[in-house]
């Protein structure tokens, strides 16, 4: 239930970025999130519609992108995207991969009636 | 209908605390660990085993974090060491905003070591900073060897590994080996010492270990 700290947070940060640009109201919230974040899209979702109440961001609509997890082999330099947490590399068999994407948890834009 | 780009951590507000509860803690010489597990894997027992390990080596305190009572800062203050209980009140991680409060609680400049026990819950905690120079988890041999695959943000995000209850080993299927194996696989870097703060059983390695840390420049 992490989520409910985690949705204020995206309201508060899109609250004050569409006050900063005069929006009378924000329609769309355009979030990433990697799949190492453990994030619930749904229960945010959840939670946004009552934290988002009597704010700039009531009704908006939110569009989740989420991002893979993908490793390199500091072996064999493969990148692959693993299917589960077992990070074994499908090109050589050792287990040093490391992490270029899955970690990312921000807001990206949003869009707003001016 | 326009689009603004915004491109803000989303935690970005809370880690801001994070980062003052650190400065705060640098500038009084205190290391701080968040120690992370599921419920029953014997964090507060871990962490009094610790404490009668290190002697007057470092002067610690600690922080409890539950959803309710004082049972576990109760256990660490009958061992004569300054405590602060958060009770969290239904929230399944402790935050960097209640720590700070605990910190101006805690008598920093008696204090090397902090140690702040986190809720017990293997999913939530890993999300929020908390100041803390060492992150550290703690697995036991019931909770069984498939721990990392069922939770591998906390295994890929921890400084430290502890395999608690390992006194248990002979009456329980689990394959340490292959529990090790994707651990690193997650994290190459994490330190894993398997203890049992029963027996005493790897904790002097354990301590080298945590000295070596906290009195590095």
């Amino acid at each position: 239930m992490h989520e409910l700290a985690v949705t204020e947070s995206i309201v508060e940060i899109v609250c004050r970025h569409a006050e900063r640009a005069k929006a009378k109201r924000i329609r769309r919230i355009y979030l990433v999130i990697g799949d190492l974040s453990s994030i619930v899209d749904d229960s945010v979702q959840f939670y946004f519609d009552f934290v988002s109440q009597d704010t700039l961001a009531q009704g908006a609509e939110l569009v989740f992108r989420r991002i893979p997890v993908e490793l390199v082999c500091e072996a064999c330099g493969h990148r692959w995207n693993p299917p589960d947490a077992d990070w074994v590399c499908p090109a050589c068999g050792e287990r040093r991969g490391r992490v270029l994407a899955g970690r990312e948890f921000y807001v990206e834009s949003i869009e707003v009636d001016t | 209908m326009s689009k603004i780009p915004v491109v803000e951590r989303i935690m970005s507000q809370h880690d801001r605390v994070a980062i003052r509860n650190r400065a705060l803690l640098d500038a009084r010489g205190v290391h701080a660990i968040n120690v992370m597990a599921s419920p029953g894997a014997g964090k507060t027992c871990f962490i009094l085993a610790t404490a009668e390990r290190l002697g007057n080596r470092l002067r610690l305190g600690v922080i409890e974090g539950d959803l309710a009572s004082s049972v576990d800062a109760d256990k660490v203050r009958a061992v004569g060491l300054p405590a602060v209980q958060i009770n969290t009140g239904g929230n399944c991680h402790l935050d960097a905003i209640q720590v700070g409060q605990a910190l101006a609680q805690l008598p920093l400049e008696e204090m090397d070591l902090l140690f702040i026990e986190n809720v017990g819950n293997l999913v939530c905690p890993a999300t929020f900073a908390l100041g803390e120079h060492t992150r550290l988890a703690i697995s036991s041999i019931p909770e069984g060897d498939d721990k990392p695959f069922k939770y591998p943000f906390i295994f890929a995000n921890v400084d430290v590994l502890i395999l608690n209850k390992m006194d248990l080993l002979p009456y329980i299927p689990f394959d340490v080996e292959a529990f090790y194996r994707t651990v690193r696989g997650l994290n190459p870097d994490i330190a894993i010492f398997p203890v049992s703060c029963v027996t005493g059983e790897g904790l002097d390695a354990w301590v080298e270990w945590l000295l070596q840390r906290v009195q590095r420049p």
